[in-house]
């Protein structure tokens, strides 16, 4: 692998309403140092992609914007959602999590029915009016394109769907909590073409009304849904762009060679 | 000597061994059962047992067993749940983990004599409980914790953390995770290892003889009041066990029909543990069926 | 600041739900932790009275052969020696450790090794069972089968060192079998078809590469049975004959630690001297079982050096 000089990075300055932001976000695991200064901003209602090689560090950035790294990792800068560090010790990490819903790369419903893994969240976050879990339920799976496939079915385990109904079922799931934010970590890694485009086609519809990141090693994904991208190396956001600039007219050399297939 | 010859004379010896091996296995199980089930009849498990005559049952011992056994879990469950779900969502790697764990495998591989024995000092002794069913039942408590403390924390590490991250990754709180969420699916490892646990304690005898005692008062089955005399669940009662029994008749008793009541009441413990062991096996199947079946 | 913001300031249900959550596993842990030092602390202070407070000599506790608590001698010295206990007690351990180790890794091995499946699936549950018998139904096997043996072929009382080894032997022999079971299936499949593969015969895959990748296990598995002999109390109590002699032969009456302490602890008075003497041989016990612990521990820890390299 080339080595590329880490000093050099485009970022485009967003012009838009920002949802969410980083400043100078640092993660270290034990002695090594995992991320470097990270600092992006992500457009409200839009898509955006963390592309890189494998180990460039892009999951992990994205565990950090709704604090799933707190165990494991040490996490430092600024992490700005509502004009509020929600990075900082003193801040609620459950609230953080509300509003900044997740999807893993690996489908992971609960052992549950259909209608528990929906309703399960919302009914210990308060929410008890049978109405209104029922109107969640409903709009959460049509919005996840899950709705017509198991409507009759929704007592049954979530364990008996496919791989790729479980996961539009996980982002039923996290959509239901009606959070702001949408991060997905490589949700389509794990599943057949035909569900990964089901899937793509969900967060393209979701996209009018959630801000959405995910993390991708799949570049033609990253280009077909994603209005953003930004390209993660050794820990190091190299370019940030609008996808059609990053994918057309990237600025950085190391860029150009990972869109090209020179590595990764 | 060449190579082929050494593999058929090892492999001829290892069968030669196994055969005794299963010899005395089989031997054991069967003198067991063929001896004392003839003896194990609805008068010998109904009636009381008697000092000095024969033909003496087991009413008694089988219901103190029965009533140390169910107090002995409600005691330990609770406290070896806490202790599990610390163990293995809460403990990081350091040194006072490492303490900590070197405390429970010390607890759990001292003998069930010397357990007794504290459990004598300090419940019998020094907390006045005199020999009782409470005293027996802490003690019972202190033998079990650990192994099921580890059951516990193994059948909860083996849920994958997916489904912690899932948990939190909703805004749950770790607690509501681990209770709502891993611990339902870690229940059929716990209740496996439940069941082999109260096998345990349902044959423990060491750790009862100056806990527990070794006398059982004759008491009222249809005095539903604990906290009087004479009732059967009376927690303040000495209580001679089943396995306490079998000890003390073919030790320090004079009854005439010692060696049939050893065997027929050997023949209960044996035959209560093999429905325990089935029991486990069983129902953790069956659990695990019915939480990742396709229905 | 709008209402999400104050929120994400804010402790909610959650926060305290974890709080509450943690304390309770906190207490439990800490509950247990408190138990373990109690047990230390109340037997190692209860078995040091006896050299604290009624002078008895450490080294003529461990090395003279005259227990009589009661008693003193001509010199006044109060008769507390522990050696017969303790040499009965190491004798049936290592005798019935001798004896079953090469039965439970031959057991092991067929199980793992050598047998199909079905030979293992019958052996397997049967094993875990025998884990599971009581140790009182080992004691009445003992008494009502191998004493009357022994005293017809050896003659004597039949009771002493070789009945507790004979029944000590079936007691240890599923457990160390049921252990070395395990880690001998910890052993990478890998090893096997590598061994096999450069032409090996089954045993000396068996011998040269099996065994010795699992030995630290097959250790462990030995010291857990000699543990699990020298702490058995009531079955070696009942086979014993428990007199409080040097032991000439295996066959004449002996005491072990635990049957003295089983049948005398119930007879002395809390505070007095014999009855300090019989908490000193519980702290013996309570020393022994740590120093297995200790072996096991060391044990593991190079087997994980090994394996790393």
């Amino acid at each position: 692998m080339k080595t590329y000089d880490f000093s050099q990075q485009y970022i485009n300055k967003i012009e838009q309403e920002v949802a969410l932001s980083t400043n100078n976000v640092q993660v270290h695991y034990g002695k090594s140092h995992a991320i470097f200064d990270a600092s992006l901003s992500f457009p409200r209602f839009q898509i955006t992609s963390l592309i890189g090689a494998s180990g460039s560090g892009k999951s992990t950035y994205l565990r950090c914007l709704n604090r799933m790294n707190d165990k494991i990792a040490q996490v430092d800068g600024e992490i700005i959602y509502r004009n509020t560090d929600i990075n900082s010790k003193k801040i609620n990490v459950y609230e953080v999590r509300r509003h900044i819903g997740m999807v893993f790369q690996r489908p992971n419903p609960f052992a549950k029915s259909i209608k528990e893994n929906i309703q399960f969240a919302l009914k210990n976050n308060g929410i008890n009016d049978k109405n209104e879990l029922q109107k969640r339920l409903e709009t959460s799976l049509k919005d996840a394109a899950l709705w017509d496939e198991v409507k009759d079915d929704l007592d049954k385990s979530a364990l008996a769907l496919s791989g790729g109904q479980q996961q539009r079922l996980c982002i039923a799931r996290s959509i239901a909590m009606h959070p702001d934010i949408l991060l997905l970590d490589e949700p389509a890694s794990a599943l057949d073409p035909i569900s990964t485009s089901k899937i793509e086609e969900t967060l393209k519809l979701l996209s009018k009304n959630y801000t959405i990141i995910i993390v991708t090693h799949n570049m033609q994904q990253a280009s077909r849904i994603s209005d953003y991208t930004a390209f993660f190396h050794m820990g190091h956001v190299i370019e940030y762009n609008k996808t059609k600039n990053i994918f057309t007219a990237p600025e950085i050399k190391a860029t150009e060679d990972y869109i090209s297939g020179d590595f990764g | 000597m060449n190579a082929k010859k050494s593999d058929k004379i090892a492999t001829g010896i290892i069968y030669g061994l196994v055969g005794i091996v299963v010899a005395i296995l089989i031997s054991l199980l069967g003198y067991i059962l063929y001896n004392g089930v003839p003896d194990v009849n609805w008068h010998f498990l109904t009636s009381e047992a008697q000092s000095f005559s024969a033909g003496g049952g087991v009413r008694d011992q089988l219901f103190n067993s029965l009533y140390l056994l169910v107090l002995a879990l409600i005691i330990s469950l609770p406290i070896a749940l806490g202790a599990g779900i610390y163990l293995s969502e809460y403990a990081k790697d350091n040194w006072v983990n490492d303490v900590i764990r070197t405390s429970i495998e010390v607890l759990s591989s001292l003998p069930s004599v010397v357990v007794g024995l504290f459990g004598y000092l300090l419940l019998v002794i020094q907390l006045n409980l005199g020999f009782s069913i409470m005293a027996g039942a802490i003690a019972l408590t202190f033998f079990n914790l650990p192994l099921l403390t580890r059951n516990i924390e193994e059948s909860l590490s083996s849920v994958p953390d997916l489904q912690r991250e899932a948990g939190t990754s909703l805004g749950l709180s770790g607690w509501k995770t681990i209770t709502k969420i891993i611990l339902p699916m870690a229940l059929p490892g716990i209740l496996t290892g439940l069941i082999l646990c109260s096998g345990r304690i349902f044959g423990e005898a060491a750790a009862l003889i100056y806990t527990a005692g070794q006398s059982a008062p004759s008491v009222d089955y249809a005095n539903w009041n604990p906290f009087t005399e004479t009732s059967f669940l009376n927690p303040m009662r000495p209580a001679e066990t089943l396995a306490v029994h079998i000890w003390k008749v073919n030790t320090e008793s004079v009854t005439p029909d010692a060696s049939v009541i050893s065997s027929a009441s050997s023949a209960v413990l044996i035959i209560v543990i093999l429905i325990f062991n089935l029991g486990a096996r069983y129902l953790g199947n069956k659990l695990f069926k019915k939480m990742t079946a396709a229905k | 600041m709008d209402d999400i913001q104050t929120r994400l300031q804010k402790s909610s249900r959650a926060t305290r739900q974890d709080y509450f959550g943690k304390v309770i596993c906190y207490s439990c842990i800490g509950l247990i932790i408190l138990l373990v030092a109690c047990i230390l602390y109340f037997i190692a202070s209860k078995g040091l009275a006896t050299f604290t407070q009624n002078g008895v000599k450490f080294w003529n506790f461990l090395t003279q052969s005259d227990w009589k608590p009661g008693d003193v001698d001509k010199y006044g010295n109060p008769q507390v020696g522990a050696l017969p206990m303790i040499v009965t007690s190491f004798s049936v351990t290592i005798l019935a450790a001798l004896l079953a180790t090469p039965f439970a890794i031959g057991a092991a091995i067929f199980m793992t090794e050598i047998a199909n499946k079905k030979g293992a699936k019958f052996l397997q549950p049967v094993i875990e069972l025998l884990v599971g018998i009581p140790s009182v139904v080992y004691g009445f096997i003992g008494l009502s089968l191998i004493v009357p043996f022994i005293r017809g072929i050896f003659g004597g009382t039949g009771f002493g060192i070789l009945s507790g080894t004979l029944v000590l032997f079936v007691m240890v022999l599923p457990t160390i079998t049921s252990l070395s079971v395990d880690s001998l299936k910890s052993v990478p499949m890998h090893y096997r078809q590598a061994s096999l593969a450069l032409g090996a015969t089954r045993w000396q895959t068996i011998y040269k590469v099996i065994l010795k990748a699992a030995a630290p296990g097959l250790l462990t598995a030995v010291i857990f049975g000699m543990a699990r002999a020298f702490g058995e109390a009531l079955a070696v109590q009942m086979v014993i004959g428990n007199a409080v002699l040097m032991p000439k032969n295996l066959i004449s009456p002996a005491s072990t630690l635990t049957s003295k302490l089983t049948t005398e602890i119930g007879n002395t008075v809390m505070g007095t001297l014999p009855n300090n003497a019989l908490w000193s041989l519980a702290l013996v016990l309570l020393f022994m079982s740590l120093l297995f612990n200790l072996i096991v521990r060391f044990i593991g820890r190079r087997g994980n050096i090994k394996n790393e390299r």
